[in-house]
């Protein structure tokens, strides 16, 4: 127990940190400008979450954490990857911390629920950090809710004809049932299904499935390959039960089914990896000096980081990097409804590190998307090759806006393509 | 013993604190204080009653529960306020059941989830295929009244067993819900789960203003305090307290031990059904992480960490919960935070196992040099 002098020093230190603190922050109040971070520090995506935070970073170390003449403070918030909980943090550092600019969240169902909640804050800007959920910009849009970003079914474009020159005509899909997944589906089948490929059933599967003997079981002999859209443990999980059971169909992945921590993974069925399809907004390998810049920064920056930048990380980078820029643009003016702000915003265009950054008018994201197959490289280790690049996809997947209005976003049942 | 002894015995509420302690005087004692002889006055008895317990301190919450959102922010009124009461209603259905009725369940936020789901599949929401639009207070009415069954149902289920196998099937229940709730797209809308479920607009009055939205939660809460404050004196409270203490005893004497049991689950349920119904306006949505084992056993941790001797453990808890949620991050690095909500649950636990409350009453012995350390029950 703390004996009565014991208490007394001990309030004094607290009485006099907080005055400290007082001081310190008046100095600087002037010329301060608050932004609000979220990404998930806790729950399933700590690791993803943690490594979003170091791409924002990077940008604001970029521009020595000045922006727009002042200097650039972030106010984090963490969330658990749950709506609820995405919301509350948000709702904290905008009405509480009085951030006039927010940035995040990090998965699908959050970056729907904040831009909701961001209908009900029109003088704060909200831009979005890894969320891709075609709904947050397509449907019911926010006008201060901006997503430099492309998002899932985006990343896909292209894989459909890629695996058609292939010479895959008939997949069977397995993939988690929730909605990032349909949103890849999507992206695949628009132009699979409509250049002749067909996918002749789909296996839905929870979030977390550990299980898979019942779906492996029921893929037919006659199918080209897999459409695998599986992430983190649920792909590992899979790969390996489908090569305990024998199976030996080629595959196709989604954006974050062969990543880096499940092509390291051990076991025979790593060999038959070679040459998976896949396709995402970014790839390890781009050849380009931006992409070679971007990754040698983040090496030197974060020693505790991952051997090279997350598709998370890129992504928060570009859009603080977006945030930051036009801050410069209209040097820190955030009046009038931050009105002129918001014009910068809208005309952002830069050459990131994995092609243009530029944003349509549902203010989404339109960027290049990057096939890529499994290869081996000198060393033995395993990596994503770039094959294709297919530059400037829109949210409408290439097609022309009525006709992806026709085709509604993707679900479980839609896009069809089983005939 | 003369009259005044009688009320005083009464009022200090040895009664129910030393059945806490399961001495075997105490049960006829709580019982027997029905029958308190009439004291002779001036006012009916019942109005002298209701008065007497009214102390400062209830005056000075009162009076900040009913002022606290024309001094705070807008923020702090819906995110901090009407959150800390809804959480606390949940987590009062399992002080009433843990505290009153011995059986700690880990089912309470899986009811409140349920009548949440109910309400969007009665009522309206983004999901028009599912939804059945039926008026908010139709909906309201059946979300609760089912809320109770199933909650009663869980208890019929569980009253056979005691301590941590209750725990253990409780859980059981909860997680089942959950994978229901994840993997059923007929009625749940599985992963996605429902949104666009904010609180009504009643007599042109918008209850999802925060100011509005506190005053309705406030309401709730204050009627679940009070009504399980009643509860607890009651004949059913005294049975059911009886029954914690020596369900043997109880059973002997004539009462049916597993009707009150399950009677209890009914009234928790009642609570978190309530509870879950503002929780969902207050979060516009629900999906299946809002019934995950981390918020069923968040309801635990804010019940424990208020002390379940007493109703307003569940809000001193809930209080302390949202807050930490709110700022523990600000306090040290930003990947840290959770070690400091940790280290603070932990801190409680070990140093007061009655949770806040013991360490309040710890503190009023400590100062006013009174007697033995002991919950206070008005």
């Amino acid at each position: 127990m703390m004996g009565k002098t014991g208490t007394t020093v001990f309030m004094r230190s607290i009485v006099g940190a907080a005055a400290a603190l007082a001081v310190a922050g008046s100095v600087h109040a002037q010329d301060v400008l608050k932004i609000g971070l979220l990404a998930t520090l806790e729950g399933p995506f700590a690791a993803p979450g943690q490594d979003s935070m170091r791409g924002a970073d990077l940008a604001l170390k970029e521009k020595n954490g000045m922006a727009g003449g002042k200097k650039i403070e972030f106010v984090k918030v963490s969330s658990d990857a749950t709506p609820d909980k995405a919301v509350n943090a948000t709702r904290k550092a905008v009405e509480q911390d009085k951030v006039p600019i927010m940035i995040g969240p990090l998965s699908g169902d959050e970056g729907i629920a904040v831009k909701n909640y961001a209908k009900t804050q029109p003088n704060v800007t909200f831009i979005n950090g890894s969320s891709g959920a075609q709904a947050a910009t397509l449907s019911d849009p926010s006008p201060n809710f901006y997503r430099f970003n492309t998002e899932g079914a985006q990343w896909m474009v292209g894989l459909g004809e890629h695996a058609l020159s292939k010479g895959y005509k008939k997949v069977y899909l397995v993939a988690e049932d929730y909605g990032f997944p349909y949103s890849q589906v999507q992206g695949f089948m628009a132009s699979y299904c409509a250049k002749g490929g067909k996918v002749v059933d789909k296996a839905w599967v929870p979030l977390g499935t550990k299980d898979y003997a019942s779906v492996i079981a029921k893929i037919p002999k006659d199918v080209d390959a897999l459409l695998v859209v599986l992430g983190g443990s649920d792909a590992v999980n899979f790969l390996t039960q489908y090569e305990q059971a024998g199976g030996d169909k080629p595959m196709i992945g989604g954006s974050i089914t062969v990543d880096q921590t499940v092509l390291n993974f051990k076991g025979k069925r790593r060999e038959s990896l070679l040459g998976t399809a896949s396709a995402g907004p970014m790839a390890d390998s781009i050849d380009t000096p931006e992409w070679k810049k971007f990754v040698a920064d983040y090496k030197a920056t974060f020693k505790d980081g991952f051997p090279s930048p997350s598709l998370f990380a890129y992504l928060y980078y570009i859009n603080t990097k977006a945030t930051l820029d036009a801050l410069d643009a209209v040097k820190g003016d955030l009046s009038n409804g931050q009105k002129a702000y918001r014009d910068a915003l809208q005309k952002t265009n830069f050459k990131g590190p994995a092609g243009d950054v530029k944003i349509d008018a549902n203010r989404n994201g339109v960027g290049p998307s990057y096939i890529t197959e499994v290869a081996k490289a000198a060393d033995g280790s395993f990596y994503n090759k770039v094959v294709k690049t297919v530059p400037n996809i829109t949210q409408t997947l290439g097609l022309p806006e009525a006709d992806f209005k026709k085709m509604g976003l993707g679900t479980r049942d839609v896009p069809d393509c089983r005939k | 013993m003369s009259a005044a002894q009688w009320r005083r015995a009464m009022n200090s509420s040895a009664a129910a604190a030393a059945a806490a302690r399961g001495s075997s005087k105490v049960t006829p004692l709580s019982v027997a204080t029905r029958s308190a002889p009439e004291a002779h006055g001036e006012w009916p008895r019942w109005i002298r009653d209701l008065f007497r317990p009214i102390k400062a301190r209830h005056v000075i919450v009162m009076a900040f529960v009913l002022l606290y959102p024309f001094f705070a922010t807008p923020f702090f009124t819906f995110q901090i306020g009407a959150q800390s009461l809804g959480l606390g209603l949940i987590a009062l259905s399992l002080t009433f059941l843990g505290g009153y009725g011995g059986m700690v369940s880990l089912a309470q936020m899986t009811v409140a989830g349920l009548a949440a789901y109910l309400l969007a599949i009665f009522g309206t929401s983004s999901n028009a295929v599912i939804s059945l639009g039926w008026p908010w207070w139709l909906a309201l009415i059946a979300a609760l009244t089912i809320a109770t069954i199933v909650a009663a149902a869980i208890g019929w289920l569980s009253v056979r067993t005691e301590g941590i196998y209750t725990i253990m099937i409780t859980l059981a229940v909860g997680v089942a819900f959950f994978y229901l709730a994840q993997q059923n797209y007929t009625l749940f809308n599985g992963f996605q789960g429902f949104s666009k479920l904010a609180a009504p607009t009643v007599f042109e009055l918008d209850l999802r203003e925060p100011m509005p939205f506190y005053f309705m939660v406030l309401a709730c809460a204050l009627a679940g305090y009070f009504f399980v404050k009643t509860l607890i004196r009651a004949p059913f409270g005294i049975a059911l307290q009886g029954i914690r203490d020596n369900p043997r005893r109880m059973q002997a004497l004539g009462y049916n031990v597993t009707a009150h049991r399950v009677a209890a689950y009914a009234v928790a349920g009642f609570l978190a059904a309530v509870g879950g119904v503002l929780m969902v306006w207050y979060n516009g949505r629900i999906s299946p992480g809002t019934v995950g084992t981390g918020a069923m056993i968040n309801i635990l941790i804010i019940a424990v960490l208020g002390g379940m001797k007493h109703p307003i453990g569940a809000f001193i808890g809930a209080v302390v919960f949202v807050l930490l949620q709110n700022f523990a991050i600000d306090l040290v690095d930003r990947e840290r935070f959770n070690l400091v909500i940790g280290g603070v649950f932990l801190a409680i636990v070990l140093f007061s196992p009655d949770g806040l409350l013991g360490l309040w009453q710890h503190a009023r012995n400590r100062f006013l040099n009174r007697g033995s350390g002991r919950i206070h029950q008005r």
